[in-house]
């Protein structure tokens, strides 16, 4: 990386988010303050309805807050229209999904091709590149089949792929082993510690303590509102 | 996004759903099919009339004895004295400096029902009794032997020229130049047969008989009154001129006035243009009825890119998240659709043309060229117009909602 090692990935500083007006608004977020560092591991937990969803869309770029800034490796995301949010997932962010959530219909090497080609990269390059993003979580030989050819654990091997071909600042993985047999689960997670080794940042969304474990910084949603930050080691 | 990406990106939606996709562009190939097709039924018949109207001579004009009055056939007015329609009427036309736009002229006289009979083959047909300048005039001419000439008309010779449903029925295979031809009576020598004409509308223009005006006159019908006066303007727009002009030439000898005509004028080429603009309603008509079946080929595309948005919300959500902005999700439903329409505009030019080879409804359809482009072009735009109200619904869904879809 470059200068921005600097500086911390991503700040969020006062957000809230709310949904729905009047009696029946829904106080998602209510004011949330954290700081992530590059080369963090961070699990956010919490039960269902704590807010860690609409944490992960706002961090992920796919919802902006209501108030309060959100700052990604220097830009200010709150101003930016829908295209120019667009832009920030393609260009910040690899999204790893619990459902999986690769094109149907499409083999595994287009899926991971798709994020490049979003981004203009040419056939050639894009091609060389998603290969080698499929080779490093295992499933080179896997590369033409389509999604329903694919096991569980090998269709989020290839969402993992998809999100690293970008060399996104964030990895953001959101239960990504809830869909998952224990077996897949320890593929994907050991393939996530392996990524993190490698110097990514990665944001894991999770209720499960086990899965939590592996993070090196844990923080706990209750209400819409952080009460537990610790560093794990 | 390049395009040849995004063509392929829509060229996969449509093949995701092949009989669905199948069945969205047979309403587009329908359309444009039909389209083409009445489109060129309505052209050929059009120009069917044209051409039946032009066998009976383009700037024929026919001066008819008794008038055509409040709408039906007038010439029985009894109060009034109807005159005879003379060869000197003729004459007159012919010769006088005040009618320009005449080319030429003949008196005719008809025997109708006249049987003919040689070798014991008997048929019966129309003797006309004419000079030569009628061939000239009603677009006949001979394929075998020759007219019979002025020389003939002033000797009263009994010459006669036949048509080919004549020959048929009397001579068979036999060539009948030569033979004598016994008709009501009177033996003629068969100068020419003329060429085929084929019909115009319920008439067989070839069942005809042409003789010399006297010599009908003076062996069948008597010297009355002329049947018609054939009339040739000098070209198809002097016909107009030429009709006044001859208004004018026996509304002096017949002393009659616009109001009071014994006689009446039919011209050719007002037939001709009345024919062709009922004919042009005829074919707008048939074009808006097709267009109206490639609005619904339309309304259909709209539908299914409807359906295919609903469906794959969840994939348009990915689609998002992983960086597509609004134009590359927009661009690729807009060519899905428009894949649609272009298949269903070309499918449907194809049968379209292959159609129109075949008679419909007794008509040989003329394909007009311009309808051809217009449907395909029309089917292109429809594509665009039609899928841009899915595609623009697919770009503007929120990749969270999306997301969500099940």
């Amino acid at each position: 990386m470059n200068d921005s090692t600097q500086r911390p990935v991503f700040t969020l500083s006062q957000v809230t988010k709310s949904y729905g007006m009047g009696n029946t608004t829904v106080h998602a977020l209510r004011g949330v303050d954290l700081t992530v560092d590059h080369g963090e591991y961070l699990a956010i937990m919490g039960a269902s309805g704590s807010g860690k969803s609409t944490m992960m869309n706002i961090i992920g770029a796919l919802d902006v807050a209501t108030s309060g800034t959100y700052e990604l490796d220097g830009i200010d995301v709150g101003s930016l229209n829908d295209d120019a949010l667009s832009l920030v997932r393609n260009r910040k962010i690899g999204f790893i999904f619990q459902s999986f959530n690769l094109i149907p219909r499409t083999t595994a090497l287009a899926n991971v091709e798709l994020p490049l080609a979003y981004r203009g990269v040419r056939r050639k390059e894009r091609r060389q590149r998603a290969e080698q993003a499929l080779a490093a979580v295992g499933l080179d030989d896997r590369s033409s089949h389509e999604p329903n050819e694919l096991s569980g654990g090998q269709q989020q091997r290839v969402a993992v792929a998809r999100a690293l071909v970008t060399n996104p600042a964030i990895l953001l993985a959101d239960e990504p082993t809830g869909n998952l047999d224990t077996v897949a689960t320890n593929d994907v997670l050991n393939l996530l510690d392996a990524t993190h080794r490698g110097g990514s940042t990665i944001v894991l969304i999770t209720h499960e303590d086990e899965v939590a474990q592996r993070a090196s910084r844990v923080i706990k949603l209750r209400d819409g509102q952080i009460y537990s930050d610790e560093r794990n080691r | 996004m390049m395009i040849g990406e995004t063509f392929s990106h829509g060229l996969s939606g449509v093949l995701a759903n092949k009989l669905r996709s199948a069945l969205t562009v047979l309403g587009i190939l329908i359309g444009v099919a039909a389209v083409i097709v009445l489109i060129a039924v309505g052209n050929g018949s059009s120009q069917a009339v044209a051409a039946s109207i032009q066998k009976l001579g383009t700037n024929a004009i026919l001066v008819q004895h008794g008038s055509f009055r409040f709408g039906g056939f007038g010439g029985g007015n009894a109060s009034s004295v109807q005159r005879d329609l003379t060869i000197d009427d003729a004459q007159a036309i012919l010769s006088s400096t005040n009618a320009p736009d005449v080319q030429a002229v003949a008196p005719v006289k008809q025997d109708q029902g006249v049987s003919c009979t040689w070798n014991g083959n008997s048929y019966s047909t129309n003797l006309t009794g004419t000079w030569p300048s009628y061939f000239q005039i009603s677009n006949y001419p001979v394929s075998q032997g020759t007219y019979f000439t002025n020389a003939d008309v002033v000797s009263g010779a009994r010459s006669i020229v036949i048509g080919q449903t004549v020959v048929t029925q009397v001579y068979g295979t036999h060539n009948p130049i030569g033979t004598t031809l016994n008709c009501g009576g009177t033996p003629f020598q068969v100068v020419g047969v003329l060429g085929a004409k084929g019909s115009s509308g319920f008439t067989d223009l070839d069942d005809v008989a042409i003789a010399p005006l006297t010599t009908v006159q003076h062996n069948l019908t008597g010297y009355g009154s002329l049947g018609s006066i054939a009339v040739e303007a000098t070209s198809a727009d002097s016909a107009t001129a030429a009709q006044n002009e001859i208004y004018t030439i026996l509304d002096g000898r017949h002393a009659t006035s616009a109001a009071s005509r014994d006689y009446s004028v039919i011209n050719q080429s007002s037939i001709l243009s009345t024919s062709q603009s009922t004919n042009q309603v005829f074919t707008v008509l048939l074009g808006a009825v097709a267009a109206i079946s490639l609005l619904v080929g339309g309304i259909g595309i709209t539908n299914i890119m409807l359906v295919s948005v609903t469906e794959r919300t969840r994939e348009i959500g990915i689609r998002k998240a992983i960086g597509a902005n609004r134009r590359t999700i927009l661009s690729q439903f807009l060519v899905e659709a428009t894949l649609l329409s272009v298949v269903g505009g070309v499918a449907g030019v194809v049968i379209g043309l292959l159609v129109s080879r075949f008679q419909i409804a007794g008509v040989q359809p003329v394909i007009l060229p311009v309808s051809v482009a217009g449907a395909f072009l029309v089917s292109v735009a429809i594509g665009l117009f039609f899928g841009s109200y899915p595609a623009n619904r697919a770009a503007s869904l929120r990749p969270i909602e999306a997301l969500r879809h099940e």
